[in-house]
C-alpha cells in the first residue's frame, strides 16, 4: 500500500507542479528526453523528464510535437510516450483534445512528417471528419502515412467508376493516385488497374531502379574471405584498369537488366540477375558501379534489396553493409541515408556470393534505387553505367 | 469492517503476486505450466468464449497478464513499423490503453512473421515490449513510457532480413534480451529502471529465433540462452557464464527447464545438467532423437516431457528417461507451444484450432474449437482464464 501511497503524493505533485510550469522549465524537460543517444546514453535523466512531461497539460502537446522536428529517431519515440500520455488524458477531460491546435501541426509543412502524422491520427480521435477534409490534400505530402491515405482514397473512388462503367474517370483517377504512391502494394494495384484500361505504367521509372551497371568480378570470396577483403575496385574505380581476379584477369563491362517495366511486381521488376547475366559463381564476389546525376545536394535513401552480403559506397565514401546470406530478399529490403552532390555522382555496390548449395541459395541478384527520405524514387538526371563518361 | 478491510488487503497482495500473473513467454517461470487454472475443458460452446477484441495489427507475441491486466503488442502500417503497446482489462476486455512507437531497426521479415512477434515480458510493476526490429519500450502500468531502447539503431547490423522473434525475460532487475543473428550478435541485460546497459556478451554469429529460459534451483536463479552452438547459463545481473553444453541446438524450438535438468532441442532432444564433477560444463542425463519438437517448444508436466514434432504429433515422454509413453496425432501444422492448465494440454495448431487434451494414459482429445483466424502465438493463463491472439483479435477463455 506504501506503494500506492507514494505514487498517489507523486501525481499530485506533478500535477501541482505543472500548473505553475513556466514555458522554461517545459522547454528544460524536452531537452533532456531530446538529448537521449544511441547505447542508453541520456536514459536517467530523459526517464525523469518524460516521466514529469507525461503528467503535463494538454497546452503541451503541440510543443512535445514540435520537439520531434530536429530530434533522433529515439528521442522521437520518447517524445511520443508523453505526448500519448498527455493525450490521452486530455482525450478523456472535460476539454477534451485541442482539436485546432492539432488540425494547425498537422497543415504546418515546416514541422516532421512524423510528427504531423502523430497530430493527425490524434486530431481524427476527436474530430472523426477531419480525414475527409485534411486527406484529399495530401497526395503530395512528405510524409508517406499521409500519401499512402490520400492514395487509398483514389484508388477506392477509382474502382467505383470503374464499377459504374465510367471508365475514362477511373481511368484519369488511377493516374492521379500513382503520382503519389510510393508503396509496393499501391502501386502494384494502380498499375494493374491501368493496365487492364490499357495504360502502360514503368515501374523501374516509377521507382527509380537502376539497372544498368558496370561489373567487374568474379573476385574470391571462398570461405567468406571476400566480404572483408579489400579488392582493387575498393581503392580505385579505374573502368580502364585490368586485376587479377579469382579466376583469372577481370576487366570492367556494362550490363544493362530486363528493364521491362512492366512487371506489376515489385519483387520482380528492376531486378539486377549477376548470376544470370555474367556466371553464377559460388564463393565469389562482384563489383557493380553506375552514375547517378543530380540536379542538387541533397539527401537521399539508396533502397537496396538482395540476398547476399553487401557493401555500398557512394562518391567514394563507405555507408554501410551487411554480412547475410540467403535471409531472403523484399522490396526496399535495406535504406541507407546518403547524401548526393549536385552532378554527377559514383555508386560502389559489392555483392557478394557464398558457397551454400541448397536450391534456395543459388541467388546472387539485388536491386536498387535512389528515393528522397520519403521513398519517392528519383532518377538520373542522366542515367548511365559510364561513371567516366565526359 | 476490519474484517473487510483485511480481507481487500489480502486479495489485493494476492492479485499482486507473480503466481497469479502470466508475465513473460510461457508464463512467468517460461516453463508453459499453469496446472491449477481452472479453464472450462469443453470448448465447442461458445458460451466459453468471456471475450474478444479487435487488434490494431499483426503480432506473432503472446498475451501476458499482470494482475487484472492483459497486455499484448501488434505492428502495423505498410512496412510496419508501428509499434503498439495495448492493455486489456482481464474482466470485460475494454481497453484500458494504447501506445504506439515507430520501429527505429529494420522492420523487414520473411511474411509468415512479422515485427510484433516477441513477447513482452514484466516485473509486475513495468511492461518491457520487445519487437524484431530490436526496439525496447519500458512503460508502467498506467502505460506511461519509462524509457526506450532501440538495439539495432545502436547497432546497425543487429538484424535478420527473415525477422527476430526471442521473448525478453526479467530477473533480478536485469532485462534479458537476445539479439542473436548472423552478424553483430549479442544478448544484453539492461537495468529495468532505466534501460542502461548492465552487460552484453557476445554470441554466435547465427540467425536464432528462440527465447532465453529461466532456470532456478538450488537457490540459484539464472538464465539459459540457447543457440546454434548449444546452451550458455548465465548470471542475469552480471552476464556470466555459469556452466555450458557445447553440442549444438536448435534455433527455433526453446528449451524448457525444471526440476534442475534442462530439455533442450539438440539431436532431437537432449536433458542436461550442470557436471557433477565440472560443474561448468553441462552433463548429458540423457538424449533422444526421436523426440525433436518442431516450432514448438517442449514443456514439462506432471514427471514427462511433452513435444509437439514436426508436422503435428505430439510425444510424451518420461522426464526421467526420455522414453516414449504415448503417441498422438493432431492436425494442422503448430507455432504455438502447448500450455497446460486445469491438468490438460491446450494446443492451437496454425489453421486457427485448438486442441484440449487429456494427457493421461494414451492421451486424448477432449475437445476442440476453430477460431477462424491464423493462430502462431502461444496463449497466457491466469486467474482461470486462458487468453489468446491473432493477427486480429485477442479471445479470453473462462468459464461462463
Amino acid at each position: 500500500m506504501l506503494r500506492y501511497f507514494c505514487l498517489g503524493a507523486s501525481l499530485v505533485f506533478c500535477l501541482a507542479w505543472f500548473d505553475s510550469a513556466s514555458a522554461d522549465e517545459i522547454d528544460e524537460l524536452l531537452e533532456a528526453v531530446t538529448a537521449v543517444e544511441p547505447r542508453g546514453e541520456g536514459n536517467p535523466a530523459a526517464a525523469e523528464a518524460v516521466r514529469e512531461l507525461s503528467q503535463a497539460d494538454a497546452s503541451t502537446l503541440t510543443r512535445i510535437l514540435a520537439a520531434m522536428d530536429d530530434a533522433n529517431p529515439l528521442a522521437v519515440n520518447w517524445l511520443r510516450g508523453a505526448f500519448e500520455s498527455v493525450a490521452a488524458r486530455a482525450q478523456e477531460s472535460d476539454d477534451g483534445l485541442p482539436a485546432t491546435e492539432l488540425e494547425a501541426f498537422v497543415l504546418d509543412l515546416e514541422h516532421s512528417g512524423r510528427a504531423r502524422r502523430l497530430a493527425y491520427e490524434w486530431l481524427v480521435k476527436a474530430d472523426p471528419s477531419a480525414p475527409d477534409r485534411i486527406i484529399p490534400n495530401m497526395l503530395d505530402d512528405p510524409s508517406p502515412e499521409m500519401r499512402r491515405d490520400a492514395v487509398a482514397r483514389l484508388i477506392s473512388a477509382a474502382e467505383e467508376l470503374a464499377d459504374t462503367g465510367d471508365t475514362a474517370e477511373a481511368k484519369s483517377t488511377y493516374e492521379k493516385a500513382l503520382t503519389g504512391a510510393t508503396d509496393g502494394d499501391q502501386v502494384e494495384q494502380i498499375a494493374k488497374s491501368l493496365d487492364g484500361m490499357g495504360t502502360d505504367v514503368d515501374l523501374v521509372n516509377h521507382f527509380g531502379f537502376l539497372t544498368e551497371w558496370r561489373l567487374i568480378g568474379p573476385f574470391d570470396n571462398r570461405d567468406k574471405i571476400g566480404f572483408e577483403a579489400v579488392y582493387p575496385p575498393e581503392q580505385e574505380l579505374d573502368f580502364d584498369a585490368v586485376y587479377e581476379g579469382q579466376l583469372g584477369e577481370v576487366r570492367w563491362e556494362t550490363y544493362e537488366a530486363d528493364s521491362d517495366g512492366k512487371v506489376y511486381d515489385v519483387g520482380e521488376v528492376g531486378k539486377f540477375d549477376l548470376a544470370a547475366l555474367t556466371e553464377p559463381h559460388k564463393g565469389a564476389v562482384t563489383y557493380a558501379a553506375t552514375e547517378f546525376v543530380s540536379d542538387t545536394d541533397r539527401p537521399v535513401e539508396f533502397r537496396i534489396a538482395t540476398p547476399n552480403a553487401w557493401k555500398l559506397w557512394v562518391n567514394g565514401e563507405y555507408l554501410f553493409g551487411h554480412e547475410e546470406y540467403h535471409r531472403g530478399m523484399r522490396f526496399d529490403q535495406y535504406s541507407v541515408r546518403g547524401e548526393l552532390k549536385s552532378g554527377r555522382n559514383t555508386i560502389l555496390l559489392k555483392v557478394c556470393q557464398n558457397e551454400q548449395t541448397e536450391s534456395w541459395a543459388q541467388d546472387w541478384v539485388f536491386q536498387f534505387r535512389v528515393c528522397d527520405l520519403s521513398g519517392k524514387g528519383l532518377t538520373s538526371g542522366q542515367r548511365t553505367a559510364r561513371a567516366d563518361a565526359p | 469492517m476490519r474484517l473487510v478491510a483485511f480481507c481487500l488487503t489480502a486479495l489485493l497482495v494476492v492479485s499482486l503476486t507473480a503466481d497469479a500473473d502470466w508475465r513473460s513467454f510461457r508464463g512467468s517461470a517460461t516453463n508453459s505450466l499453469a496446472p491449477e487454472e481452472q479453464i472450462p475443458l469443453d470448448w465447442e460452446s461458445d458460451d466459453v468464449v468471456a471475450w474478444s477484441a479487435e487488434l490494431p495489427g499483426r503480432g506473432l507475441s503472446c498475451p501476458i497478464v499482470v494482475g487484472d491486466k492483459v497486455v499484448v503488442t501488434a505492428s502495423s502500417g505498410y512496412r510496419q513499423g508501428q509499434l503498439h503497446v495495448l492493455c486489456f482489462a482481464a474482466v470485460g476486455g475494454e481497453l484500458l490503453w494504447e501506445r504506439t512507437f515507430w520501429a527505429t531497426g529494420r522492420t523487414s521479415s520473411h511474411p509468415k512473421t512479422c515485427v510484433a512477434a516477441p513477447t513482452p515480458s514484466s516485473d509486475g510493476e513495468r511492461i518491457f515490449a520487445t519487437y524484431s526490429s530490436n526496439d525496447v519500450a519500458c512503460l508502467d502500468l498506467e502505460g506511461n513510457l519509462l524509457w526506450y531502447r532501440g538495439l539495432t539503431y545502436d547497432y546497425p547490423n543487429a538484424s535478420n532480413s527473415l525477422g527476430m522473434s526471442s521473448s525478453s525475460v526479467v530477473v533480478g532487475g536485469s532485462l534479458v534480451v537476445m539479439v542473436e543473428n548472423d552478424i553483430d550478435s549479442f544478448t544484453t541485460g539492461l537495468d529495468t529502471r532505466t534501460g542502461e546497459e548492465l552487460w552484453r556478451i557476445d554470441r554466435p554469429q547465427a540467425a536464432n529465433w528462440t527465447s532465453p529460459a529461466l532456470w532456478s534451483h538450488d537457490g540459484e536463479d539464472l538464465v539459459l540462452l540457447q543457440s546454434s552452438a548449444g546452451v550458455t547459463a548465465v548470471d542475469p545481473v552480471t552476464g556470466e557464464t555459469r556452466w555450458s553444453y557445447g553440442d549444438g541446438a536448435s534455433t527455433v524450438p526453446s528449451l524448457v527447464a525444471s526440476d534442475g535438468v534442462a530439455y533442450v532441442p539438440s539431436n532431437g532432444l537432449t536433458a542436461i545438467r550442470p557436471g557433477q564433477n565440472t560443474p561448468e560444463v553441462a552433463e548429458i542425463v540423457w538424449q533422444e532423437g526421436g523426440l525433436s519438437p518442431g516450432t514448438s517448444s517442449p514443456l514439462v508436466f506432471d514427471d514427462s516431457v511433452f513435444v509437439l514434432s514436426r508436422p503435428n504429433v505430439l510425444i510424451r515422454a518420461e522426464a526421467g528417461t526420455g522414453e516414449e509413453q504415448w503417441k498422438l496425432r493432431l492436425s494442422g501444422n503448430f507455432s504455438s507451444t502447448p500450455v497446460v492448465a486445469a491438468g490438460h494440454l491446450i494446443c492451437f495448431n496454425e489453421e486457427g484450432t485448438a486442441f484440449v487434451v487429456d494427457p493421461a494414459e494414451s492421451g486424448r482429445i477432449v475437445s476442440t474449437r476453430e477460431f477462424g483466424e491464423t493462430i502462431l502465438a502461444t496463449p497466457a493463463v491466469a486467474d482461470d482464464a486462458l487468453y489468446i491472439r491473432s493477427d486480429a483479435h485477442l479471445w479470453k477463455i473462462a468459464a461462463p
